[in-house]
């Protein structure tokens, strides 16, 4: 990792806040956005707890001048995406080159299931313009279009890694000289069809989930969209800015194991892991806080935890699922955490892994409890793992 | 664009036409009808445990068929990276989860298909059975997944993670067909001639699964040298598509002189094609050209088979008797990939 490759500023909405400043703020306050269903329309809304953006179509589309008819994950990509860019005061110059690699796993999800009402009894059923938007790269291109950001535009789908990917993808353009900044991160919103699918697999909570419990009860989903700015040595320069932080590692491997299930020793995990880290020339100890995939799966948490001890032990580094927060926001997790790592090393704290009460007895680490401020966090490894084996881990440190 | 010259070792591909074995290929000239090609499947029973075939959708079944052919043809048993592109992913699934949801009230549901209808599913289920660990990502980006994926190749292939496993996937469904006619897209009346088809309007719709062992290094008796690629976002005038065309080629070293054949998507629809008639006329006046969407269909990945067809011709240094008659040798193709105005891309490809 001899190109540096910075973070230049940051944008994020999620169920703990629609901004930075307040997402910051619900962290430090232990403030969680998990709740009662309210704006997505399911037969299951009384008894599955989701995290959801607090925010109807109708308010999203009038923050973004965007129609509200447009699909919910659009939305909320374009509103963090904006923050991005203007929280690294980012303004659109001919000279440099500016890309756009987003995740999404849903799509026009949606819009796609108020089509399929009427379509299912009549196919000349259904309104079209709820279907125009459906493929996940329908949504980066409407954001990309309302950003007017055209020099490289890219949606990655790896299921729950799909923002570690995207990020992974940028950073790598800036590094190879193809690009001098990259808007990268994800979005996903909440649909009927990923609750519906995470409840077949019988991984839902029906309380808020508690990652890295004895007791955990699987997980809650989420949704949310965030971003960064990542910038070349040449676009931080010409910016006349201090970098928030860099990304020094990054590793992608694939468990190879089974289509949703985590192998039991973690070997997609632990590769990835064990690769960000040969990537930034970083020792396991020189690792200040994990930010843990932590969904509050029995799996999951049990094939993480088991890489961890596997690469860390005997001396641990801090860590924490901030999942307990925003729930598990899918395309948009890598992202969402890659924001709150980010955060950890510019503010000095270390978030809370909320309702842990008794951890996991296979281990000899325990996640942190409580909001740790003061804390010198100069390197922060953010997992994240998904369907079909997709392990990526990314390592940002203190520019 | 930047310089990403990288060879074609191998590949595998499945699609309307007998493209799974090259030498039927050349033999048997596949008629199509219809509004829609469908993909010639092959007996799977070859490739996957018969366990899992019957799990398995057809677009994953397709991928990990041409995904083993590939490799087989490569003599290559782990890639070093593995790339997907799909614009739509799992659509078979997708459809059966979302009808079942709506039909059941969202009660009472199997897993199964949500467990397929994820978009990176091809990509895994070829990880899951080479035991692939290595570094494997999935580009969903409609009309450009499969140019972008390419992007990510030299990049990998530059970082030293090569040879890289490269597919374009996409399948079609009865709701995909419903729905995508009711936009106009494909054709109402039905000619048999869809292989030569000049006067009609209205698209074929199409499918496919192809994949590229891409390397480095040319290897032991490669396809084909992929120069470079690159995409045209909603260009503002027909003469901005012209002048990326000139110049695409004429960074690479060669005029437009040099290029021996250009692989069109033409598609029958009269407005879509509208900017590619004008092309003929203007940039590629003079120059053989032939719509490969006449052989895959229309679908946003499509361009793999175009980059398939390319690479074996340059291979073969002959064409099928029943497809065209152009002299060979031929040295340098141009492969012109676009959807409506909006997606236009380019492929330079020449024989080793």
């Amino acid at each position: 990792m001899n190109t540096p490759v910075f973070i230049a500023g940051m944008g994020i909405i999620s169920a703990i806040g629609n901004d930075l400043q307040t997402n910051l703020q619900s962290l430090i306050a232990s403030e969680t956005g998990i709740g009662k269903m309210h704006w997505l329309q399911s037969e299951h809304q009384s008894e599955l707890p989701v995290a959801e953006v607090k925010c109807s179509n109708e308010s999203l589309a009038e923050k973004t001048g965007l129609s509200f008819q447009l699909p919910r994950t659009a939305l909320i990509s374009a509103v963090a995406a904006r923050e991005a860019l203007k929280n690294a005061g980012w303004e659109k110059n001919n000279s440099l080159r500016t890309g756009f690699i987003s995740a999404n796993t849903v799509g026009g999800m949606d819009k796609t299931e108020d089509f399929f009402k009427p379509f299912i009894k009549d196919n000349a059923k259904g309104k079209l313009i709820d279907v125009v938007h459906h493929e996940c790269g329908a949504i980066t291109e409407l954001v990309a279009d309302y950003l007017e950001i055209h020099d490289f535009v890219s949606t990655v789908s790896t299921a729950c890694s799909s923002s570690a990917n995207a990020i992974f993808t940028g950073a790598r353009m800036i590094r190879a000289g193809q690009l001098d900044f990259a808007l990268v991160g994800g979005a996903d919103s909440l649909t009927r069809f990923t609750l519906n699918g995470f409840n077949t697999l019988m991984i839902l909570d029906k309380e808020p989930c508690r990652p890295f419990d004895e007791n955990r009860q699987g997980l809650n989903l989420g949704e949310g969209a965030a971003y960064l700015l990542l910038a070349s040595q040449k676009g931080i320069e010409k910016m006349n800015k201090k970098p928030l932080a860099k990304i020094s590692g990054y590793a992608n491997a694939n468990d190879a194991f089974h289509q949703t299930a985590s192998s039991p020793g973690g070997t997609g995990s632990f590769m990835a892991m064990q690769g960000a880290l040969e990537s930034s020339g970083l020792k396991p100890g020189e690792i200040d806080y994990i930010n843990l995939h932590g969904t509050g799966t029995q799996n999951n948490d049990m094939a993480e935890g088991t890489a961890i001890q596997r690469l860390f032990a005997p001396s641990f580094p801090k860590m924490s699922s901030t999942k307990a927060f925003t729930g598990h926001t899918l395309g948009a997790s890598g992202a969402v955490e890659a924001v709150y790592s980010i955060l950890s090393i510019q503010h000095g704290m270390i978030f809370p892994n909320l309702r842990l009460k008794m951890p996991m007895k296979e281990f000899s680490f325990q996640p942190v409890t409580v909001c740790l401020k003061n804390h010198m966090v100069r390197h922060v490894l953010s997992n994240s793992f998904g369907f079909g084996g997709n392990c990526s881990s990314l390592i940002f440190s203190a520019a | 664009m930047h310089q990403m010259k990288m060879y074609i070792r191998s590949a595998g591909n499945i699609s309307p036409q007998h493209s799974l074995d090259t030498e039927t290929f050349f033999q048997t000239r596949e008629h199509t009808s219809g509004n829609h090609l469908k993909a010639i499947e092959p007996d799977y029973g070859q490739f996957i445990d018969s366990k899992m075939i019957r799990r398995m959708s057809r677009i994953v079944k397709m991928g990990v068929a041409a995904a083993l052919t590939c490799l087989k043809n490569g003599k290559v048993e782990m890639p070093g990276a593995l790339l997907t592109a799909t614009a739509y992913g799992c659509l078979e699934d997708t459809s059966l989860f979302l009808r079942r949801m709506i039909e059941f009230e969202e009660k009472l549901l199997s897993p199964t298909a949500f467990i397929q209808s994820t978009h990176n599913t091809v990509g895994a289920q070829i990880a899951l059975m080479l035991k692939c660990h290595n570094y494997n990502n999935t580009i969903v980006h409609r009309y450009f997944s499969f140019e972008n994926a390419i992007s990510e190749t030299a990049l990998l292939l530059e970082e030293g993670l090569g040879p890289v496993l490269l597919g374009a996937v996409d399948e079609n469904t009865e709701d995909r067909q419903a729905i995508l006619s009711r936009f106009g897209l494909y054709r109402k009346t039905i000619s048999k001639t869809a292989v030569q088809g000049n006067k009609y309007s209205g698209n074929t719709a199409g499918e496919g699964a192809v994949f590229f062992l891409m390397d480095k290094d040319a290897g032991n008796d490669p396809l084909a040298c992929l120069h470079a690629v690159q995409t045209i976002y909603k260009p503002e005038t027909p003469e901005k598509v012209e002048l990326s065309i000139i110049q695409f080629v004429e960074t690479n070293g060669l005029s437009m002189k040099e290029i021996g054949l250009v692989l069109t998507a033409h598609n029958g629809n009269d407005d879509e094609d509208r900017t590619g008639r004008n092309l003929i006329n203007s940039v590629f006046a003079g120059i053989p050209h032939f719509s490969y969407k006449t052989l895959s269909g229309d679908f946003p990945t499509s361009a793999g088979f175009a980059l398939w067809l390319g690479a074996l011709l340059l291979k073969e240094q002959k064409s099928p008797d029943w497809l065209f008659k152009i002299t060979f040798p031929i040295k340098n193709i141009l492969i012109h990939s676009h959807f409506e105005n909006t997606h236009h891309s380019l492929y330079l490809i020449s024989a080793c």
